[in-house]
């Protein structure tokens, strides 16, 4: 038997993951990232002439859940034709028996990237209405994200906002038999951050024996951590967002991490973040669209449906919004009162 | 259509191999047997390169262990034990190993053996090369932390040669000789200035001929890579695991 060389066994490993693309219409490129079951690249889609992401599962094909929970992911993109999402073009086995799909090339970055160069909390606050958005279309074709956070959010580089990685959806309106044939209920998938801050999310297999647990901790609603699936509805992913709002608010998904290190949001963004994270989903907003329509309200320097205010905060509240009027009519004021002063001298 | 053409899709999926967990148990002779020289084609390099490094014993002493080893893991119905909800196989069998020269220390009764596992051909004298000859210089023994990367590293070498070795029998079966030159030229002793082009120079064929047979040789590495790694795993989640680690970014 021929001794390999480390830098054999490396070439081997590293040629063995390259997806067989021979009779297919791709071209492979560079790999550009690994998710939690498969490796997206770039590729040249030969007969339209255009780069494309292929996404391939990093396993062998052996699996049919994880095979199926890909091409699964295909038909949620496939179903969700929106400009917030991102559209899917083919999908298929490659010849080495690996399920692959391809979808429009994003070129842009991770939102929790993107937002290091965003100050403005008014443009995270329209960023995330853009979020919102898209995560409201899918609710209203009965598709659940199951895996918001801000590693699966790209933002283009014409500021296009793409809700990506859809491999944990779950369709609300499906008979259970769909839904045993997508996902063992049996199995445990949990993604977890690699280390703490990190929002890129490893993945890490946990069994509990408890339903199936899918999503990332922190941003995974108690629910979804205790593996109720069936019970799963929109304000799931209102959990989510909330964590996510948080995020770009605040650069951390955790509210008790927040309190401690003393970060404050003002009471109005604080409240709306609190509503749509609270631990029981009878608490938080009962729909996406009731979310954004606060963010929405925020922005407006309107009163927010999450918080009712004080005496003062109103006033303080209608100050901030008529601020140039009311700046306005005092220096009116001000120049009449000095008019009236100086002409009986 | 010539015997080095590409057949896309061709010869896939081949029945799975059993575990050796459950050969090894078996009530059929000729499956434990099967099993164990299975286990044995697979680990005893790492093993025996293992005991040299961490138990630092000499060449000859480190290959009646070795042998030992494996009559013990017969013997004793060491895989019975295995429980892959706990540990990999790989980690399981490591821990076996230090237990085991720890009592052969303890009770001096270490013997030849080895007629158990004679179907494999150790060869103790390669892998001593390997390591540096049969003098080791001491600066050259891993630290304990590494001892356990050496022997994951040693394991996945093991892994890929018999995959290499499998792969260049059915090319020979297959008449595809070219297509495991080609694979052996590019992917094993490929440098960084060798393209499809040049190959397909040296052996007078189009690029797209090199495409297609490297394509054809991976696929096929892989395949028999994961079911021989499918083998030597307690079941189907271990293997999962195992298939990311071992073709995933996971390891590195």
């Amino acid at each position: 038997m021929k001794f390999l060389s480390n830098n054999a066994v490396e070439r081997l490993r590293e040629s063995a993951e390259i997806p067989d693309l021979t009779g297919t219409r791709y071209r492979l490129i560079e790999r550009v990232a690994r998710g939690g079951m498969g490796v997206v690249y770039a590729a040249e889609d030969e007969q339209l002439k255009r780069r494309v992401a292929l996404k391939v599962l990093d396993v062998p094909g052996a699996d049919a859940d994880l095979a199926n929970r890909l091409i699964r992911e295909a038909l949620v993109l496939a179903r969700l034709e929106h400009p917030g999402i991102v559209p899917v073009h083919d999908v298929g086995t490659l010849n080495d028996g690996r399920a692959f799909y391809t979808m429009k090339f994003v070129q842009g970055q991770r939102l929790d990237q993107y937002i290091e160069n965003v100050s403005s909390v008014t443009q995270r606050l329209r960023l995330f209405l853009r979020i919102c958005d898209a995560v409201a279309f899918a609710h209203a074709y009965g598709v659940l994200h199951r895996d918001l956070k801000p590693a699966n959010i790209m933002v283009g580089s014409f500021g296009e906002v793409l809700v990506m990685d859809w491999g944990l959806a779950k369709f609300l309106q499906e008979d259970t038999d769909r839904q045993s044939q997508i996902a063992d209920p049996d199995a445990t998938i949990l993604e977890k951050p690699n280390k703490a801050g990190d929002s890129s999310g490893g993945v890490q297999a946990i069994a509990t024996g408890h339903g199936t647990i899918m999503g990332t901790p922190g941003y995974m609603s108690p629910e979804q951590a205790r593996g109720d699936v069936e019970h799963l509805d929109a304000r799931s992913d209102i959990f989510s967002l909330g964590a996510l709002l948080r995020f770009l608010l605040t650069k951390n998904s955790d509210s008790a991490a927040n309190a401690a290190g003393k970060q404050h949001l003002g009471k109005a963004l604080e409240a709306i973040c609190s509503k749509a994270a609270a631990p029981d989903p009878e608490g938080r907003y009962p729909s996406v669209s009731e979310l954004a329509l606060d963010i929405s309200r925020y922005l407006d320097g309107l009163a927010v449906a999450a918080h009712r205010e004080s005496f003062f905060e109103k006033l303080g509240r209608l100050y901030r919004r008529y601020r140039f009027f009311i700046l306005l009519i005092a220096a009116y004021l001000v120049m009449r009162v000095l008019i009236l002063f100086f002409m009986h001298r | 259509m010539n015997d080095e053409d590409f057949q896309p899709g061709g010869d896939r999926f081949p029945p799975t191999r059993r575990s050796v967990i459950e050969g090894v148990g078996s009530i059929d002779a000729e499956e434990r047997e099967r099993a164990l020289e299975t286990l044995c084609a697979a680990y005893w390099r790492p093993i025996y390169k293992y005991v040299r490094l961490r138990w630092n014993r000499p060449a000859e002493e480190a290959q009646d262990l070795t042998q030992g080893f494996f009559v013990e893991v017969l013997e004793r119905e060491l895989l019975k034990k295995f429980d892959p909800k706990k540990a990999r196989l790989r980690t399981y069998l490591r821990v076996c190993v230090d237990s085991f020269v720890s009592n052969e220390d303890k009770a001096s009764r270490r013997q030849k053996r080895g007629g158990s596992v004679a179907h494999v051909a150790l060869d103790f004298a390669a892998a001593e090369e390997e390591l540096g000859g049969p003098v080791m210089d001491p600066a050259a023994i891993p630290s304990p932390e590494s001892l356990e990367e050496s022997f994951e590293k040693e394991w996945l070498r093991s892994l890929f040669s018999l995959a290499v070795e499998e792969l260049r029998e059915l090319c020979n079966a297959r008449q595809r000789e070219r297509t495991f030159r080609l694979f052996e030229a590019y992917d094993l002793e490929g440098h960084d200035k060798i393209s499809y082009q040049q190959l397909a120079k040296d052996y007078s064929i189009a690029a797209t001929d090199v495409t297609n047979a490297l394509a054809w040789a991976r696929r096929e590495f892989r395949r028999i890579a994961l079911e021989r790694l499918r083998e030597l795993c307690g079941g189907e989640e271990e293997f999962q695991r195992e298939a990311r680690a071992t073709f995933g970014g996971n390891a590195r």
